[in-house]
């Protein structure tokens, strides 16, 4: 499946892309986003173990199925306030 | 309440919106863009949000402030994008009957936000470098 990750900030930064889109297999999880994410973007590496994940604008845990039309969005480290 | 703007906070409307006779206490804080961090000058800040979320996020803080507090009002603004020194990038009003209330929702309230929401900043510092500042755990300023 198709999945686009939204990035933001330092990630967004890191990348040079606000968004990123990856092949994932169906029934894939948070965890292998991350890999695959880490894959294709190894620019990403500084931040990437330290950021979470949101799936449809609620925060996901890395055994999160990653549903086929949902928004992802990587959360690095927040800093608001 | 809760809001995200792109434009200056204006405090005075807030309190206005806070200060009723319910309320004994009202309590203010702000998040003021501040001019020197572990030595190094700041010449401005920069805010960026996953917006959709962050809303919710604030939304979930006011609601459960207000479970764990009998609050009065509970406002919470945000700014995004650039916030010039001295400027207030963020203000957190709560208000209750007795102040301990008050001081209590207004402290867990900002130090929650810095924690959950997905806004983050940017330091635009004096050499002309940037930052995006993304805390690890054993990296966490000064409260």
């Amino acid at each position: 499946m198709k999945i686009v990750v939204k990035l933001f900030a330092g990630a967004r930064e890191l990348a040079g892309q606000s968004e990123i889109e990856l092949e994932l297999p169906a029934g894939a999880t948070i965890g292998q986003l991350r890999d695959v994410l880490l894959e294709t973007r190894p620019q990403l590496q500084p931040l990437l173990s330290h950021a979470l994940f949101a799936v449809d604008a609620e925060y996901a845990k890395d055994h999160t199925p990653v549903p086929a039309d949902a928004d992802i969005a990587c959360i690095p480290p927040v800093s608001g306030g | 309440m809760i809001q995200l703007t792109h434009e200056p906070l204006d405090t005075a409307d807030l309190l206005n919106r806070a200060q009723t006779p319910e309320a004994g206490a009202v309590v203010l804080f702000l998040g003021v863009a501040r001019r020197f961090t572990d030595g190094r000058e700041t010449l401005e800040l920069g805010y960026d949000a996953y917006e959709a979320m962050a809303a919710k996020e604030l939304a979930r803080l006011e609601e459960e402030a207000r479970r764990r507090w009998t609050l009065a009002e509970c406002l919470v603004v945000h700014r995004l994008g650039a916030v010039p020194l001295g400027e207030a990038s963020v203000a957190v009003v709560a208000a209750s009957a007795h102040r301990r209330a008050a001081f209590a929702a207004a402290e867990w309230l900002i130090d929650a936000l810095k924690e959950r929401v997905p806004i983050w900043k940017q330091e635009h510092w004096a050499d002309g470098t940037t930052d995006w500042v993304h805390p690890t755990s054993d990296e966490r300023s000064t409260p």
